[in-house]
């Protein structure tokens, strides 16, 4: 499927405002929730526990194939994240997904394997900020203190009524939210008025 | 501040802080730091309630969450809020309340006549009175009785107020901050924990706050900011203040809701949540709820001016109130010695204490005799005078047994304040709704915690423990505990706080004081049930008539299930159950404690789950152009899908029949993205489509498309679709909109519980791609302008054909497939460039006069050609044969789920209902979907019915009205006339076979 | 609201698993040669007792896995959770489960 057109991807949520902020708090930091621009998103199933998928895929991916539950595996251009004990989301640089597909694809023959492209799949929302954990806990049934998630960590789990991966970069905290494509409004609806709480204004759009 | 019943000092109320507000339409003043019962106590206010039943005169019983009669109605328009306790409201500024059921007021209500009629009001009443005849219920009984009986209005206003909902974990979570409570959360906390301590006051102390004992040589007031200030130092920490534990669930889930604003005027903390639903799973509970003071029963035990001996102590200590002028208490145990002690410091008059026991010499007598005050052993109050407050009290001398009063002669004392203690039962709420099991302690006279079925300790009062050094002792204790349980200790263990009590005699239960009358006879009442008005002799009737156990008689009597849950009655209406029965009081046992402990109103429960966050709204990319074209659309599921696209001046049927006739005579585009999409991938992904669709797979040609129906293993339809063959490994199967996930689910269940051994992968790729159905004879011109490089002719892309094509400059995947009757091109392309697809094809097609249309039309036009909907033409009882569709069901395959049912006696019954047309006689006539179907016109009922309308439209091609039904023996109909008996008519239809339009299928393949 | 124990992502609430009724019915290999009464039995009939379940769940807004779980059906205790390939221990898991003690978050193993 060559020659395609380069085109510029909409966002789920751009309806709205295409970003949503708090002015700084209290304890000294804005709390932050953008729509970022759609990574590539590929689904990849296979054995992470037989040596030669670990090795395809490791090299394809710098290495990375994260065997722990609920953990991370980033480097520049690439994040994977666990889904469950055969499942993965690697994250690439928007437009990237098809070769990085191609290479897994490549890499992964002859092993019961799957490489699904599904960058249309899921919204990317950023929250970040001193109060980002507390909008959270608002409505995710997860222990999301420090001792029971951390930078590194995701899950798939449920915010309000909708399904998201929850991702959490760093100790900010900024956390990535992944719900699919089509609750994206809702949730970001729903967070933005749960932020209200912490004086949540839109700040454009 | 000029209150009349203030005392000069003390308490913890801030007297340079004036707030004013109004009672019953009256502006009075109150302090910061009063309850509404405070205050209102303060300003001499006793009567502020009528009873449930009788309309009689009620005042404050309690100080606290236990409050069974100062119900009050709070605010107005859309802020207000009913039976609340006057005891639990912090007063603000500008505060308003009113008294309930009273009418006009609640000096003069015209209710109270029905103390007058008290004798039908007996236990059961409504059972007995108003049973005949029936016809009456509802028109006269029901609507009479709820006028008459009731508690507060419901706001008529929407409510006004945020609510919000918080989930969180925690180690030890600590409900109740007095003496137990706050030493169990510090030793917790000092060990690195993460605790949560939660109180439903204002302010940490718990029992503290009223004894105003001293710890650890400190005052009490000092002690609780000492133990509040280390606690603040602990790293793991969270203390919710005006927070109540309202449920105890499964696995150590607590319901907390905490009152936000409550304490603040109306609309002053707008960003805030009012109140706030906290959701919190522990790994350990510690209760440290306390316990309540029980009244005692005697004749007229209800009038303004009686209260718990521990909440007038309360009141004086607390809140520098003195309830009364001149004071009598009368008690079975201790702890009113205490409170008459405060009261004669706080300026009260005590006329006498009078004790129900025979000899009293313990340090707490010692000490009140010593200051003067009179103690009546023996003796018990009989009767009380006072209409809208107390006057006076008559006492008698108790015969041995305490069953009865001893001569006829009656001492009169003259008191504005009764104050009385019954004991105390532990506040066992919380640990009974855990399953917990409990134990009825003899000597304290009460029901305490016996065997834990979840990951709790008890403490303190709680737990039947009620000296403070215990309380303090077992706090530490529980508290170290839990924190070890779940993993941590402390360096330096927390020492136990030092206190000291007065040694206490035991109590003498006495569970219904005699008169020179028998209980139920005279005019006196003696009220158990405060605020059901349910009374020693209604449960003594109950009893007699039959109603035996606990259970019986709570329904029976309706005793313990008002707002308050009969915190105050419960354990004495058991002991009197009991006492008749002559049964011992564990025999008899408790009512099953349910959620909540104290009303939780409905706001905080749905939290913010109201508006437009009240349930997802899910939205396609190209959402935001129907919504910019006027599109009206339906709810699919969570899906906002368009309805149709009216232009100005249509009706809905305009506009329907607009769609339609453009579709069949030029071209119509359609937003499928919400169509269920599985990618499915695997060496053995064709064994699995053929264990699971009725048809066969194997032999599908890569490119090619195929339609399949899936049915459970009893051989009912759940879902259809079209799956393509990708590669010789690779499908890509369609769901129906509503049962994508349902469908992908039903997969994974077979591949991961039944076939592990199947190599097959399964992802939901519904979202990432966006579709456009674009169809009608001039669909391939359409199409071609968007990809001008792909061959479409019907030779190179045939009908159930797929290509990989650039679409308007967009890698799509293009089906050729049909919903429709018409030549039609399903365009995919990912989500993200959805909406850009649309456009283009909207600018590509407006030559060929392209035609928006939305699901009714998809409707009418699949109807026309006899295509099922599942969840329309299908309700889980219809088979694949049953729609007349044998030709899906593959005869060669040896099994797929559902194949052996279609054996089964039910399911090869000939006559199953069956799917067939009907074509009105009246050709303008459109049947109501779910219309009956019967086979003759009248006759006598009832007729039997042969089936229903499930399908009906109007169809612009067919120039008149169609429908499909389902009808038992369908199949063996056609031609035959039947009738679907209406409201106002009987409609004649033709049955017919179910496709309207084109049977041989040309305009599919053209 | 049941905590339970994903056997792949750890403990998550309730609300993120679907019930999928009771486990170790294992579907006919042949149901052709079955009469109608045992088709019936394996379509229809369900235990429910008063005591140990075992049943299957799905982690349906998690992993997507399917697995077991013994479950008491009176106090909600999970005793045991394992992945669906995993035989049942029978009687051993009856025998514990009378009656069922305060465990840590209602869950063993």
């Amino acid at each position: 499927m060559a020659n395609a057109v380069d085109l510029p991807r909409v966002g789920a949520v751009a309806r709205f405002a295409s970003a949503f902020a708090v002015p700084p708090d209290r304890a000294g930091g804005a709390l932050t929730l953008v729509e970022m621009i759609p990574p590539g998103q590929i689904n990849l199933r296979c054995d992470g526990h037989d040596p030669r998928a670990a090795r395809a895929v490791g090299g394809v991916l710098q290495g990375l194939l994260p065997v722990n539950a609920n953990t991370v595996q980033s480097a520049a251009d690439v994040t994977v994240l666990w889904l469950g004990p055969d499942e993965w989301l690697i994250l690439t640089a928007p437009g990237q997904e098809g070769a990085v597909m191609a290479q897994l694809r490549e890499a992964l023959t002859g092993l019961h394997a799957a490489v699904t492209d599904v960058t249309g799949n899921r919204a990317l929302l950023r929250l970040s900020g001193p109060s980002a954990r507390e909008t959270l806990q608002k409505g995710c049934t997860l222990d999301l203190h420090p001792r029971g998630f951390r930078p590194g960590q995701c899950a798939q789990t449920v915010l309000a009524r909708a399904g998201i991966i929850l991702h959490q970069r760093d100790d900010a905290p900024t956390y990535d939210i992944l719900p699919r494509r089509s609750f994206a409004e809702y949730v970001w609806l729903w967070l933005s008025d749960a932020m209200a709480e912490y004086n949540g204004r839109a700040i454009s759009g | 501040m000029s209150n009349s019943h203030r005392t000069a000092s003390g308490g913890r109320i801030d007297r340079t802080r004036s707030v004013t507000f109004t009672f019953n339409g009256k502006s009075y003043q109150g302090c910061a730091g009063d309850t509404l019962a405070s205050a209102l106590l303060a300003n001499g206010v006793h009567l502020v309630a009528r009873s449930f039943k009788y309309h009689r005169p009620r005042g404050i019983l309690s100080a606290g969450s236990e409050e069974p009669s100062a119900l009050i109605q709070l605010e107005r328009g859309g802020h207000t809020e009913p039976n609340l306790r006057a005891t639990q409201i912090e007063l603000y500024e500008g505060l308003s309340a009113a008294s309930q059921n009273a009418w006009p007021n609640v000096n003069f209500d015209v209710g109270a006549v029905n103390g007058l009629l008290s004798k039908i009001f007996v236990a059961g009443f409504y059972y007995k009175t108003f049973m005949h005849p029936q016809s009456l219920w509802m028109k006269l009984y029901e609507p009479l009785i709820r006028h008459a009986a009731g508690l507060g209005k419901a706001p008529k206003e929407p409510d006004p107020d945020r609510y919000d909902k918080m989930h969180v974990h925690c180690d030890v979570l600590v409900v109740g901050a007095g003496p137990a409570g706050l030493t169990a959360a510090l030793a917790a906390a000092r060990t690195g924990a993460r605790v949560i301590l939660a109180d439903e006051q204002n302010e940490l102390g718990g029992s503290l706050l009223t004894s105003g004992e001293t710890v650890d040589g400190l005052p009490a007031a000092s002690w609780i900011a000492k133990i509040e200030a280390e606690l603040a130092a602990c790293p793991e920490i969270r203390v919710l203040r005006r927070t109540t534990a309202a449920g105890y669930y499964d696995h150590n889930h607590l319901t907390l809701t905490e009152r936000r604003t409550d304490h603040l005027p109306r609309g002053a903390a707008p960003h805030l949540s009012r109140q706030r639903l906290w959701n919190v799973r522990a790994k350990r509970v510690v209760l440290a709820t306390g316990g309540h003071e029980r009244p005692l029963v005697f004749a007229d035990n209800d009038r303004p001016g009686i209260m718990l001996a521990g909440a007038v102590r309360t009141y004086v200590n607390r809140y520098g109130v003195t309830p009364g002028k001149r004071a009598v208490l009368l008690t079975n145990n201790d702890s009113a010695y205490a409170a008459a002690l405060d009261m004669q410091a706080a300026g009260i008059a005590i006329a006498a204490i009078v004790d129900v026991r025979t000899a009293v010499n313990g340090p707490l007598a010692a000490k009140a005799r010593a200051a003067g005050i009179t103690v009546l052993e023996n003796r018990a109050v009989v009767a009380t005078e006072g209409g809208k407050r107390l006057t006076s009290v008559d006492v008698m001398p108790l015969a041995a047994d305490g069953g009865g009063v001893v001569g006829m002669a009656r001492t009169s004392i003259a008191c504005d304040l009764l104050a009385m203690s019954g004991g105390w039962n532990p506040a066992v709420h919380l640990y009974s709704q855990s399953t917990g099991k409990l134990r009825y302690d003899e000597a304290a006279a009460c029901f305490v915690p016996h065997k834990a079925t979840q990951a709790l300790h008890c403490a303190g009062t709680c737990n039947g423990r009620f000296a403070l050094p215990d309380c303090l002792a077992e706090g530490v204790a529980a508290g170290t505990e839990a924190a070890r349980e779940a993993g941590f200790t402390a360096d330096a263990p927390l020492p136990v706080p030092r206190a000291e009590a007065d040694a206490e005699e035991p109590l003498r239960p006495l569970w219904v004081v005699p008169s020179t009358q028998l209980v139920g006879r005279g005019s006196g009442k003696h009220f158990v049930d405060f605020q059901n008005d349910v009374t020693a002799a209604d449960v003594l009737l109950a009893s007699r008539e039959g109603y035996q156990s606990v259970e019986h008689l709570k329904r029976y009597t309706t005793m313990g299930m008002g707002t308050d849950q009969g915190k105050t009655s419960n354990v004495n209406a058991l002991a009197i159950l009991a006492q008749s029965l002559s049964a011992p009081i564990p025999q008899v046992g408790t009512t099953t404690f349910r959620p909540p402990y104290t009303p939780v109103v409905f706001g905080a429960l749905a939290g913010r789950d109201v508006g437009e966050l009240a349930d997802p709204a899910r939205v396609t990319p190209m959402h935001r152009w129907h919504v910019e074209n006027g599109a009206v659309f339906e709810d699919v599921g969570q899906w906002k899908r368009p309805w149709y696209f009216p232009r100005a001046g249509e009706s809905m049927h305009d506009a329907v029949n607009r769609e339609c006739r453009a579709v069949r005579n030029g071209v119509g585009v359609l937003d499928a993205s919400t169509l269920g999409k599985i990618d499915i991938q695997g060496p053995d992904a064709a064994i699995l489509l053929n264990r699971m669709y009725t048809n066969a797979w194997s032999k599908l040609d890569v490119g090619r498309c195929r339609y399949g129906v899936m049915c459970k293993e009893e051989g009912m339809v759940i879902d259809d679709g079209v799956t393509t063959r990708l590669g010789p490994n690779h499908f890509l199967m369609t769901t129906t909109t509503s049962n994508a996930a349902k469908v992908l689910d039903w997969l994974e269940e077979y591949l991961q519980t039944e076939w592990p051994d199947l190599r097959v992968h399964l992802t939901s790729v519904t979202e990432h791609w966006s579709t456009a159905s674009i169809a009608g004879p001039k669909a391939r011109d359409v199409v071609a302008a968007l990809a001008p490089d792909l061959d479409l002719s019907a030779d190179a892309f045939p009908f159930m054909a797929m290509k990989e094509a650039v679409v308007a400059g967009v890698p799509a995947r293009i089906f050729r497939i049909s919903f429709t009757g018409e030549l039609s091109y399903e365009i995919n392309v990912p989500a993200y460039h959805g909406l850009r697809l649309w456009t283009e094809i909207m600018k590509a097609g407006a030559p060929h006069g392209v035609t928006p249309y939305g699901t009714e039309t998809m409707h009418v036009l699949r109807a026309e050609k006899g295509y099922i909907i599942v969840g329309q033409e299908t309700d889980g009882t219809v088979t694949p044969q049953d729609l007349g569709m044998d030709w899906i069901v593959s005869k060669q395959k040896a099994d797929f789920v559902g194949k052996r049912s279609f054996t089964r006696q039910d399911t090869s019954r000939a006559d199953r209902k069956q799917l067939v047309g009907l074509l009105t006689q009246d050709p303008t006539m459109v049947l109501p979907e779910g219309a009956q179907i019967t086979a003759q016109a009248g006759g006598t009922v009832p007729i039997p019915m042969l089936g229903y309308v499930t399908s009906s439209y109007w169809s612009e091609t067919m120039g008149r009205s169609i429908a499909l039904a389902l009808i038992a023996g369908g199949s063996r109909m056609i031609g035959q006339t039947v009738h679907a008996p209406l409201a106002d008519k009987n409609v004649a239809c033709a049955v017919v076979k179910p496709v309207f339009y084109d049977p041989e299928g040309v305009r599919l393949h053209g | 609201m049941l905590l339970i124990h994903c056997p792949w992502c750890g403990p998550r609430d309730e609300i993120e698993f679907a019930y999928g009724g009771e486990a170790h019915r294992v579907r006919p290999a042949d149901p052709s040669a079955l009469s109608d009464a045992e088709w019936a039995d394996f379509l229809f009939l369900r235990a429910n007792p008063k005591g140990v379940h075992r049943e299957r769940w799905v982690h349906a807004h998690g992993c997507r896995r399917w697995f077991n779980v013994e479950r008491h059906t009176v106090t909600h205790e999970i005793l045991r959770v394992y992945p669906p390939g995993a035989a049942a221990e029978p009687d051993a898991a009856v025998a514990e489960a009378q009656p069922p003690q305060a465990s840590q978050q209602g869950v063993r193993s």
